[in-house]
């Protein structure tokens, strides 16, 4: 009767399989159930521009506005600190716990220099929209070619 | 310096939701707690207008839906959340009276009260000395 006592692939070779599934599920960016786009912070942020602005969008519900603080610094970056608050209500025993509170500051570098004079931060069911007017000099411009 | 932690992702609704929608649909975060006489429920609904939002009770199931209307058409500098419909379903014992069931809906925060019927609140029962 043989019995193999070294198995090279025996339960090392399990937890190796499931070391790397969950490697997997660290990196996958879809998920049958999340949709995971890797936000480097909290806030997580949405960012676009067109000719004259950039626009920060991000979603923070219930947040009361004076609990968040906004800051642009060094013509390029944008500061948002702030602090969620649970909703406290007196006497109750929670049965489920799934929104996020806590403070929070980020700090997000923007791809052109903006003027702080022109910032327009609006907040709307939840969603705060922050409009960075371009300094006029990183507006694109469009260069005529001339043929001979 | 204060607390920064990674954002958790939202998390897309499975197959269960009822009407087809365009673009993802995720399920919101809840809190749910507990008093004497009532249960709230607390849904984060960024996006979400107090008139776009469709509660229903039927069947001893609370059916919240919230709609959201596209934000930003076009390409993104960044993009780390999607934008979409929302979706969950609760169960509702029936210690609940379902015909009190009131909700409100404020930035983006959607507070369900599910107040209980009188015969399942807690009672103080008076002990007497024989």
């Amino acid at each position: 009767m043989r019995q193999s006592r070294f198995d090279p692939f025996g339960s090392l070779g399990e937890q190796l399989i499931q070391f790397r599934n969950e490697l997997n599920n660290l990196f996958s960016r879809w998920n049958e159930r999340e949709s995971w786009y890797g936000a480097a912070g909290y806030p997580a942020v949405n960012m676009w521009e067109n000719a004259d602005a950039i626009y920060i969008e991000s979603e923070l519900p219930g947040l009361e506005l004076r609990d968040l603080e906004i800051y642009v610094t060094g013509g390029n970056q944008v500061t948002l600190k702030g602090e969620r608050k649970q909703t406290a209500i007196s006497g109750c025993a929670w049965h489920r716990q799934e929104r996020e509170h806590g403070s929070f500051t980020r700090v997000l570098t923007l791809p052109v220099p903006v003027n702080p004079d022109k910032v327009d931060a609006r907040f709307e069911n939840g969603v705060l929209l922050i409009t960075l007017a371009k300094q006029e000099a990183a507006k694109p411009r469009k260069i005529s070619v001339k043929a001979d | 310096m204060s607390d920064s932690h990674p954002t958790s992702p939202k998390e897309r609704a499975g197959a269960s939701r009822r009407e087809t929608t365009r673009g993802p649909t995720f399920r919101p975060r809840v809190d749910i707690c507990e008093t004497a006489n009532e249960l709230t429920l607390i849904a984060d609904l960024p996006g979400v207008r107090p008139e776009d939002v469709d509660l229903r009770y039927e069947n001893g199931e609370l059916l919240l839906h919230g709609k959201v209307r596209s934000r930003h058409e076009g390409s993104y500098l960044m993009q780390e959340y999607d934008v979409g419909d929302f979706y969950r379903v609760f169960t509702i014992s029936e210690t609940i009276d379902s015909s009190r069931i009131e909700a409100e809906c404020k930035h983006g925060v959607l507070t369900v009260h599910l107040p209980k019927m009188e015969a399942a609140r807690p009672r103080q029962i008076q002990v007497r000395s024989s």
